[in-house]
């Protein structure tokens, strides 16, 4: 590195320029940061059920219907897609269009936390609770709890950003690319349940 | 005159692809979920079902990072490095798994040896 390379502090000049690293916008590399510490936790948290699931004799297969877990997989996953037609719709100055998909996706959001709410509701019905359950070992409550739950947390916190950004998008004090820093985040969340889906639900299917 | 070694302009993802190849991917996402349904009531035992969610899971999040999250199109040393940072995290931590699951099981060494009184 040449001296010209050097700002009067000694710091390398990429570091004083004002360009971000990779020279993607600020916002845009905090919220992959964000992702890749949340796909830790989710990781982590995955990988802890399989232990317990290897580890637990008696570990329960509660569910007899893929129904409700089809729904919201299709909900999720469709809710991507509008995701994805209003932030092209933003890069593309389509200022109504892009609210009109980004409250759709909010909407999205929103039927799958009330069918995951629903889901909740009936094997809290059915007798589970967070440490007991009648058929099996009682950390399968605690560790599914913990799983749709944190997700269902996310989809709760990504339905408000969607509105608050989409709201604000709309009366012009966020630009296109805050909705595609949300838009990311929305991703993250329909990514992580194409992985809680098949180790929570599908392979505790009661055959 | 200072010219920095990173230029400000260069390409980033735009988001302005064609809105069918919006549609074919997603139609490649819910194929590959339906097909983790088709697995789960398929009769193969849990290790095999495992494996094949897991290709399954691993190939929607693939699909969904590179072309949902705009991934393939931003810079590819951008690319290397949220592919290498999170592979590299999440292996990391398997470090401390695969002592969790030896803890577990207690093998080998928390297994009492034998001729030594237990207290």
């Amino acid at each position: 590195m040449s001296q010209a390379d050097l700002t009067m502090e000694g710091h390398p000049a990429g570091l004083t320029t004002g360009i971000p690293p990779f020279s993607i916008p600020a916002k845009k590399m905090a919220i992959w940061l964000f992702i890749i510490a949340d796909a830790a936790t989710f990781a982590a948290c995955l990988v802890v059920y399989g232990f317990l699931r290897n580890g637990a004799p008696n570990w329960p297969r509660p569910f007899h219907s893929i129904t409700n877990v089809a729904l919201m997989t299709f909900i999720l996953l469709t809710s991507s897609l509008t995701m994805l037609l209003g932030v092209r719709a933003a890069k593309t100055s389509d200022k109504a269009g892009a609210f009109r998909w980004t409250i759709i996706t909010a909407i999205g959001g929103i039927l799958f936390a009330l069918l995951h709410v629903r889901e909740w509701l009936a094997l809290i019905a059915e007798g589970m609770t967070l440490f007991h359950n009648p058929w099996g070992t009682g950390l399968f409550g605690a560790s599914f709890f913990c799983i749709t739950g944190l997700h269902l947390l996310h989809v709760t916190g990504g339905v408000v950003a969607l509105l608050a950004v989409g709201i604000r998008y709309r009366g012009g004090r966020y630009n296109a690319d805050d909705l595609e820093v949300t838009g990311l985040y929305w991703h993250f969340v329909d990514l992580v349940w194409m992985f809680v889906v098949p180790f929570v639900y599908l392979l505790n299917l009661a055959h | 005159m200072h010219t920095p070694d990173v230029q400000p302009h260069e390409p980033e993802a735009r988001y302005t692809d064609p809105i069918r190849k919006y549609i074919v991917i997603y139609l490649c996402i819910l194929a590959l979920a339906t097909f983790q349904f088709v697995i789960a009531y398929s009769r193969i035992d849990g290790t095999a079902m495992f494996a094949r969610m897991l290709f399954v899971a691993l190939a929607e999040a693939g699909l969904a990072l590179m072309f949902f999250m705009h991934l393939w199109a931003e810079k590819r040393g951008f690319l290397l490095f949220v592919v290498v940072f999170t592979g590299f995290v999440l292996l990391a931590m398997q470090y401390g798994w695969t002592d969790s699951y030896r803890m577990e099981v207690g093998a080998p060494y928390s297994q009492p040896k034998a001729g030594v009184v237990q207290q």
